[in-house]
């Protein structure tokens, strides 16, 4: 299959991208609004044409689990949900992170608490980028605020997991999931034969290939010092992401008085409100952090030495905010907008809030 | 060239399908396009409404304040989007089951029996596409050619035999507006 033009929903991209990807297996449960994922997957039937396994779990926790086996084999595999389902596969995902696995969680985020609505949201964010599972780890989180981004990202993320053997999540927001755009799907691949999985992944558990010891894929360990190694490590990996793979869009920032922060669909409104305000002879710039872990301190910290001030837009109460305050550190205002529940604000309020907060930029 | 249209209606009216078909329209001429729907539980018998953006330009949101043009099925879609259309923009509307006519007089109002169209071609199922060919009439942002190759793309294969009640569909909508 050559690169291809084509109209689809975000959720579609998703799975097409997976399958071009040569990705080994899709192991999930559906839940609005992401079921899309795992019924194209099911339409394509790549079973037949990849050998890619797409499997429908008996539950979430079924789905995370059978992951954590097949990334131990070295395999390329991934899951996807939205946040109720997401909130049940934590405890596999630190499980995961713990025995440094490379998979590719993807999160569709609805409204919550609890099983909350099946609209749009970003109240996943904590849950995303400070742990969501128990222990000291991180996922590389990436932000698509398009469908073709929610397709390029499933290779990203998967090539950035096996890179660093640490799990990586797309958080998307039900906009991107449901909305349809035009979207170059990437060329496909073969999937990686046993041969070159043995060879590219040595820590796996798939046979002794001609070593003395067999491979073993846990997370337990009980001997404090070890763990505390073990640790270590993981620490070491999160500063290498950090140093390496940090991702941000800007616009209009060059010229910029205040700044608007936003993540996913949420950036495009602000940045439509922009063009709206700019009109008006306001100079609002805008800084959208494609990765949510590692977060985009050091640009914020320099935006915060040259604006007057800033907006966070999300579909939460307040959760990227506090990243941005960190990194900020007390250097001009920083405010926040936010919608919950699944609505979706549109350009104009966003700009009413931007008024509120700074009446004398008018 | 940029198009900001509203599609709003009951769910099961073809709302979001007419959006989709306008969208691969779009994407037949080479515009960037998003369609965003509402979706979820107020589709089952209540209101659905789909935004369709095109654009010789990149597309930032895909969610909207206003409209350059409005295709308005019922009443509370009336009620909630006729405030939202742009100064000298475009509200289309079918008067069957509308109580309230819109009254404003800043924007091009045109009424379109696409309902009454539809039953008089013995087929409710084409009433999207009657109303499809008015806003082509009214607004020809795509042309028809490439609504028909779009439709050829949204229709699975084994409906493709409705390709030509539909492209007559679409030329009645055109007459009738």
């Amino acid at each position: 299959m050559q690169e291809e033009v084509k109209l689809m929903k975000g959720n579609e991209a998703i799975a097409h991208a997976a399958i071009r990807y040569g990705m080994d297996g899709y192991f999930g449960y559906p839940i609005t609004p992401q079921s899309e994922v795992l019924e194209t997957l099911e339409e394509l039937m790549p079973w037949e044409t990849t050998g890619m396994v797409v499997l429908q779990a008996e539950s979430e926790l079924a789905a995370i689990n059978m992951v954590y086996g097949g990334a131990s084999a070295g395999k390329a595999v991934m899951t996807s949900s939205s946040s109720p389902g997401v909130s049940l596969k934590q405890e596999g995902i630190s499980y995961i992170a713990a025995a440094e696995l490379p998979a590719l969680i993807i999160n569709v985020m609805r409204g919550g608490p609890g099983l909350g609505t099946i609209q749009p949201s970003q109240a996943d964010y904590f849950q995303a980028t400070k742990g969501g599972g128990h222990g000291d780890y991180h996922l590389i989180v990436l932000s698509p605020a398009s469908v073709q981004e929610m397709a390029d990202f499933v290779g990203l993320g998967m090539d950035l997991a096996f890179k660093y053997r640490t799990p990586a999540m797309i958080l998307a927001d039900g906009v991107v999931g449901q909305m349809m755009e035009k979207v170059v799907l990437p060329p496909a691949r073969p999937r990686r034969t046993d041969e070159e999985i043995a060879r590219q992944c040595p820590w796996a558990a798939c046979g002794k290939n001609g070593r003395k010891h067999r491979n073993v894929v846990t997370s337990l360990e009980l001997e404090s010092p070890k763990m505390e190694e073990n640790n270590r490590r993981f620490q070491r990996t999160y500063e290498l992401i950090k140093q390496n793979e940090i991702r941000f869009e800007e616009y209009y920032t060059e010229d910029a008085e205040y700044l608007m922060v936003a993540f996913g669909s949420v950036a495009r409104i602000c940045l439509k409100a922009i063009e709206e305000a700019r009109e008006q002879g306001l100079k609002i710039g805008l800084l959208r952090p494609i990765t949510l872990w590692p977060f985009p301190t050091a640009e914020l910290q320099r935006l915060g030495a040259k604006v007057k001030g800033m907006l966070v837009v999300e579909l939460n109460a307040g959760q990227m905010i506090e990243d941005v305050r960190l990194a900020v550190e007390g250097a001009v205002p920083v405010h926040h907008f936010g919608r919950m529940g699944g609505i979706v604000p549109n350009p104009g309020e966003i700009l009413d809030a931007f008024n509120n907060y700074f009446t004398e930029a008018k | 060239m940029k198009e900001e249209i509203i599609i709003a209606g009951f769910g099961g009216q073809g709302v979001l399908s007419m959006g989709k078909i306008l969208a691969y329209a779009g994407l037949m001429n080479d515009l960037e396009v998003t369609w965003m729907p509402s979706y979820g539980p107020e589709q089952r018998g209540g209101t659905a409404n789909v935004t369709v953006i095109l654009s010789d330009r990149a597309i930032s949101s895909p969610v909207l304040d206003t409209y350059d043009t409005a295709v308005i099925l019922n009443q509370q879609s009336l009620d909630k989007f006729e405030s939202k259309v742009k100064p000298g923009g475009t509200l289309i509307y079918d008067p069957y089951g509308i109580h309230h006519a819109p009254t404003r007089t800043d924007i091009n109002v045109v009424a379109v029996n696409a309902m009454q169209a539809a039953l008089e071609m013995n087929n409710t199922k084409t009433y999207n596409m009657i109303l499809l060919g008015a806003l082509l009439k009214q607004r020809p942002i795509v042309t028809v050619d490439a609504v028909m190759r779009g439709l050829k793309k949204t229709l699975p294969e084994r409906h493709h035999k409705l390709l030509p009640l539909n492209e007559t569909a679409i030329k009645r909508g055109l007459e009738l507006a």
